[in-house]
Order: structure tokens, then sequence, then C-alpha cells
């Protein structure tokens, strides 16, 4: 308080020269108020900044990824006659590079022989591989014949899209000027179209752009998410009611409670040390695998639970315990039946953020390895996998161009699962939560 | 002793085996919370102690290289003074101090635009709109940083004239900042608002200015949570990852140019650890030392930090 007291004597003090007074004051209160505003312009601009960096960040994301959202595909007709009537077998093996070319061919009847090369790297080159499953898939095609939609290839697709400069020496772009001319050869034929990539949830992670997608570390984020889960979920509550209403004021309960908020400022790397350590190391869990992962997560999502948990115990009124223990309940049965029904909604909606958390969590499953390259999608706990984050981060390292807008997109998707689960937590919040 | 006995089914509740049961799982269940932080420590200390076996306390504490990778040759000899600490830390300083100079005047400053100056309104649409920041995940400033800072510092640093990384000091330091914004923001917010109104009344209706007030009346009561709160903010930046892994260079170099790159331990542990991963060998082991040491920064940070907000809550 003696601060402010000398504020007062400093700003009002220049009384010896009586004449000069409200000039003096008048000059103080202008500069006085100028530092007001002086400080109130500091804050609009630190306001401003942070939220011109959150514009950015946004901006700079969809920018660089919304055109992963579409991909270029060329229609080609594929003659498929040689295999009519063969097995199942031989139709997996027969040779399909040749049955595409031919087919690439039909779209450049022209083609001298040397430029061929060039013309298939317009093309993904597992082609082949995509032509095969549709067959396998759809053994009618044999007979009616088959129209296919191949994606371009990484950097054709881009120059589809316009990301590559025509105007650019040709030493300076990916394309040559004959790749240029047959992909605007194709354009006017009509073959090519512009279409909404479905292979980006629908693919697995591939070391070819084009064909690269989510649908494995959707799968993997979903796993370790359910691993999560189920362990962090029921032990957090069960914590969480044991320390707000059993636990009597011991050496252990405090122990325990500083344990939940240390733990809860732990970096994410240490969780990430303790399962390779401890759950790996000590236990053998396999490696990369959801069910390491989600332990990892669950312990770092617990405390979250247990804290919020213990909040919304508290704000149960004490009437609906009393009433239930006069009725003749014992005090399990009254938690049990009434007071933790009564604050569920509050701890799921903890719950949910936690696991948003934990579904935005990359360091401890770097080291857990789901960050390893996987083709297929994990099919359950035990099988290897990468998660959303991680993918992320693996393609963030590719050095292929055609990652860049991938990785950006695989952000947004990320980012939109947040917002579903932070909405989702809103919603019960404002529908299901019971105000006292 | 002449009166009967109650029936026992009157007075007493039946017994229930099931609660019993109930308690000794809700037991459980707090237990391993402290198996967590118990299995934290002895997983960092066992794998420290056997990389301590290795390479020597004090060389790890105080030697001036580090060079972890040389030391996988099967020809090198572990310990051979590339287990230094020293450079490392030393980045992982610069980065967390250039973190801290964005975090720290945005986050404060914004703090005090929106509890003194702005209107109720804009304030229930900016806070929440700060704390998104907080929510978005780690992966994503670092892919942010890459892709957007780190070419605009580069630039500025050629343009200076001064020697500048891709991935510069400065990238990853001040986008941590941003993602930290938000922990201060919301920390000094509250240390603010715990001042109690008669103190702000007072200074007010002394014919302080708001500005007076917030530097002469509230800063120096909140000081202590804001202290504490900045502590904290410390600590995550010092724990972070993925951003630096993603942004921040893996040579362990000691310069005072924050264009030039520096590596952090978070960065060393995940060098360090993905990959293939033998137990025996000091360079995987290493990484658990520098767990160790992470841990027990933040662990003292955190007491700290929690020791003065605690403080602070105690004064009023």
């Amino acid at each position: 308080m003696d601060q402010t007291a000398t504020i007062s004597t400093a700003q009002f003090g220049a009384t010896d020269e009586p004449g000069q007074q409200p000039a003096i004051a008048l000059n103080r209160g202008r500069s006085r108020h100028a530092a007001d505003r002086r400080l109130r312009l500091a804050g609009l601009a630190a306001v401003g900044l942070a939220l011109w960096f959150l514009v950015l960040l946004f901006s700079s994301l969809v920018v660089t990824g919304y055109s992963a959202f579409t991909q270029v595909t060329v229609r080609i007709e594929a003659d498929l006659s040689s295999l009519a009537g063969k097995r199942e077998q031989e139709i997996r093996d027969a040779n399909w590079r040749a049955i595409l070319r031919d087919a690439l061919r039909g779209l450049a009847p022209d083609l001298p022989k040397r430029d061929e090369r060039a013309f298939f790297a317009l093309f993904t080159p597992s082609a082949h591989y995509l032509l095969r499953d549709a067959v396998l898939a759809d053994p009618s095609m044999l007979r009616d014949g088959a129209t296919f939609h191949i994606p371009l290839a990484d950097t054709a697709d881009r120059f589809a899209k316009g990301e590559i400069e025509r105007s650019l020496p040709e030493d300076q772009r990916r394309l040559t000027d004959v790749q240029i001319s047959h992909l605007d050869r194709l354009e006017t034929a009509g073959r090519l179209e512009r279409s909404f990539n479905t292979g980006l949830f629908l693919n697995s992670d591939s070391r070819f752009p084009e064909l690269a997608g989510l649908k494995g570390a959707i799968v993997g984020s979903f796993w370790l998410l359910a691993v999560c889960f189920a362990l962090s979920f029921p032990i957090g509550v069960a914590a969480a009611v044991w320390l707000e209403e059993f636990a009597p004021r011991s050496r252990f309960a405090t122990l325990v409670e500083i344990n939940i908020n240390n733990l809860a400022a732990v970096p994410s790397v240490v969780f990430g040390l303790l399962g390779l350590a401890v759950l790996l190391g000590w236990f053998g869990l396999p490696r990369s695998t959801p069910l390491a992962g989600g332990i990892v997560l669950a312990l770092m999502t617990m405390p979250t639970i247990i804290i919020v948990s213990r909040a919304a115990l508290k704000q149960v009124p004490a009437a609906i315990m009393e009433g239930a223990l006069a009725l003749g309940a014992t005090k399990h049965q009254a938690i049990l039946h009434h007071k933790l029904p009564l604050a569920m909604p509050s701890i799921l909606t903890g719950a949910i953020i936690g696991l948003a958390q934990a579904l935005g969590e990359t360091a401890p499953l770097l080291l857990i390895g789901m960050n390893a390259f996987i083709a297929g999608d994990p099919g359950g706990l035990l099988d290897p996998a990468t998660a959303l984050p991680t993918q992320i981060y693996i393609w963030a390292d590719s050095p292929e161009r055609g990652f860049l807008a991938r990785t950006a997109a695989a952000i947004l998707v990320l980012i939109g699962f947040l917002v579903l689960m932070n909405g989702l937590a809103v919603f019960l919040r404002q529908r299901l939560a019971k105000r006292w | 002793m002449d009166r009967p006995t109650p029936v026992s089914s009157m007075t007493s509740r039946p017994f229930r085996p099931w609660q019993k049961l109930a308690t000794a799982g809700m037991v459980a269940a707090s237990v391993i919370a402290v198996l967590t932080t118990l299995g934290i420590v002895a997983a960092l200390a066992g794998e420290a102690i056997a990389f301590f076996r290795m390479v020597p306390l004090t060389e790890f504490l105080f030697g001036t290289r580090w060079e972890p990778q040389i030391a996988m040759r099967a020809d090198q000899v572990a310990g051979q003074g590339s287990f230094g600490v020293l450079p490392v830390l030393y980045g992982t300083l610069v980065i967390s101090l250039i973190a801290m100079a964005v975090a720290v005047p945005v986050g404060l400053f914004s703090a005090i635009y929106l509890t003194q100056y702005a209107s109720p309104r804009t304030r229930a649409a900016v806070k929440p709109s700060l704390e998104i920041l907080a929510g978005i995940p780690t992966v994503v400033y670092g892919f942010f940083a890459v892709l957007a800072v780190a070419p605009v510092i580069r630039d500025l640093g050629e343009a200076l004239g001064i020697p500048s990384s891709p991935n510069s000091a400065l990238a990853a330091g001040v986008v941590m900042g941003i993602m930290i914004v938000p922990f201060v923001s919301s920390m000094s917010d509250d240390a603010l608002a715990a001042v109690p109104q008669a103190l702000r009344d007072a200074s007010l209706a002394l014919g302080a200015t708001r500005a007076e007030t917030v530097w002469q009346v509230l800063l120096p009561a909140a000081l202590p949570g804001i202290a504490g709160g900045v502590l904290l903010a410390l600590s995550r930046a010092i724990g972070e990852t993925m951003i630096v892994v993603m942004a921040a260079g893996l040579i362990a170099k000691v310069t005072p140019n924050p264009f030039d790159a520096v590596t952090t331990v978070t960065v060393q542990i995940v060098t360090l650890l993905t990959g293939d991963s033998a137990f025996d060998n000091p360079k995987t082991l290493a990484a658990f030392a520098l767990g160790l040491l992470l841990f027990l920064i933040t662990l003292g940070l955190n007491l700290i930090a929690l020791h003065m907000v605690r403080r602070r809550r105690e004064t009023y």
C-alpha cells in the first residue's frame, strides 16, 4: 500500500511552484493518461499478436494442405480379355504391368518408343497393383471390360493442379516439356479428372505421396485411444472417488495427491522413456503396438481424469449424499447410485478433453517406436501401428514434395478430430451437466 | 450385562463383501499413481546408473563435448569426453529463454488487457481463442515452425548478414513461445484476479490511472503467482519435445548466435532412441541419463513454482 502512497505524492507533489501548478498538473495528467493508453495498446498488441499467430498457423496449414484433399486421376480402359475364365490365383499372378502398359499406350497411340518411360512416369508407379486389386475385388470386370481411374504421380499431379509453373525453364521443374505436352493432350481428351481424394482416408501409408493415406494412422489412433480410455477412465475415477470420499487424512493420501500433481507436469518424453524401459524392456510388450502406446498415454491422461473427477464430485451437493445415507444406503451405495451418476457428465467432459490431449501426443509414441513405416492398417492391439501425430511426423520428414501437402492435410484431419472431441465435451457440459 | 443383545440385522448394516472389494480396488487405483512415479524414477535411474558405469558422472555433468554418434562406432571406447551434457543444456537454455522472451511479455500483457481493459464481451471471445493455442498438438507447431517460421527467420538473418541455419534456435524458440502464451496468460490472469478488489478500488479511488494501478498495485501483489506461472511455463519449455525435434538442430554447439542451430535435451533423447535400441550401449543409455536430468530439472522447477503459487494464496 505504501507504494500507492508514494505515487500520489510523486504525482501531485509539485506544489513548490504555485504559479505553474495547473499547467504541470495538466501536463502530468496528460502524460499519465498517455501511459494508460500505452499499456492498453501494449495489451491490445499482445492479444493481437497471439491471435495473428493463430490465424497465420491455420491459414498456412490450409494453404499448404487443401490441394491434398483432391487428386488428379487419368481414366484408362484396360483390355482384360486375356484373363477371361482364369482362376483367381492365375488372375493374381497375371502380368499386370504389361496390361497396364498396354492400357497406357492406348492413351497416346503415336508415342515413340523412346518417350515411353517419361510418359509412364506421369502415373503412379504402383498403378498395376491398383488394377489387380480392383479386378480381384470385382471379377465381373473381366466380362464387361473395365475403366479405371489411375492417380497421376506426385509431380504430374501437382502440375495438373497448377502448382508447378509452366513458364519455369525446363531444367528447373521436375517435368519435361514432352511430359507437359502429354498431360495437355490427356487434358484436352477429357481423360484427366480432379476429384475428392478418397485415398487420403481409405489408403494406408505408402512410399508414393499420391497413394499415401491416413487409414492406418486413424485406425492406430483409434486403438490407442481405446486402450487409453479403458485403462485411465476406470482407474482415474476409482482413485478420485477414494481420494475424495474415503481417504483418511494419512500420509499415504498426501503422497498420492502430491504424486498426481507432479505427474501432470512431467514432460511427455519422460513418459516415453518409462514406456520404453518398463513396458518394452521389463515386461516385454511388443514394440510399435497400440497396446504399449495406449498404456503410456493412459498413464499420462490419468492425472487429468483424477483432477477433473475430484472437482466434479466436489460439486455434487452434500444433501444428495446425506439423503441417501439417511434412507439407509451404505456409503458405497450412496456414492455408486447417487453421487457418481450425478457427477458423471462433468467427469466424461474432462475425460474427453484428456483423450483429445492424448490424441495429439507424439513424443512418447516416437520412443515406443510408433513411427515405423507400416503399409497396412493394424488389425488389433498387438499389430505394429502408427498414429495420426506420428504419421504427421513421418510425412513431415519425407523429402518428396508431395508429402508437404499431405502433411498439412493430415494435420487438418487431426485438428478436425480434436474439434469434434472438444465439441462433444462442450455439448456434454452444456446439455447434461447439472448446475447446482 | 442383563440387557438382551440387539438383533444384529436391525442395527448394523448387512455384510457386503463387494464393498470391501470396491474399497480395495479404489486404493489400488490410487497406488497406480504412486507406482507410475516410482516406475519413472526406477526406469530412469536404473538405466542411468548403467550409463554412469560406462561414462563417469563428472564427465557427463561437466564435459563440454557432446558427440554420442561417434561413440557408437565399434573401434571407439565410450566415455572419451563425447558425453558432456553442457552444450546440450546450453542449447536447451537458449531455446527456452527465447521462448520465454516471447511468451512472458505477450502472455502477461494479454492478461493485463483482458482483466483490466477489455469489455466482458471481448474477454469472452478472446480468452477461448487464446486457449486454442494450448490445445494444438505440438507436432503441428513443429511442422509450422519448419514450414513458415524457419525460412522467414533464415532470410532475416541473411539480410542482416548473420550466418543463419535453416533450423535456427530462434525459429524453434519463437514457435515454442507462441505455444506457451496461453499458459502464461491464464496463470497471470488467475494471479491478477486473485488480488483483492479492495486494493484495486483503493488505488483507483486515490486517482491513479488503470496503468498506475496495474504497475504499482496489481503486479507487485500478483508477482509471486505470476512468477510461479512463469516457472511452470519454463519447465514446460524445457520439457517440450516435438517442436525442437522438428525445428531445432541435432549437433550440440555452443554459439551466441541465435540464428545458428543448437540442440536440446529432448531432441537428443528422441534421436538417440528412435531406430533400433539395444540397452547395452552408452548411446542408448545416455538418453536415460538425459531423461533423468530432464525429470529432475522440471520437477525442481515445478516444486518451486507450486510453492510460490501457494504462498501467494496464503497472503490473502
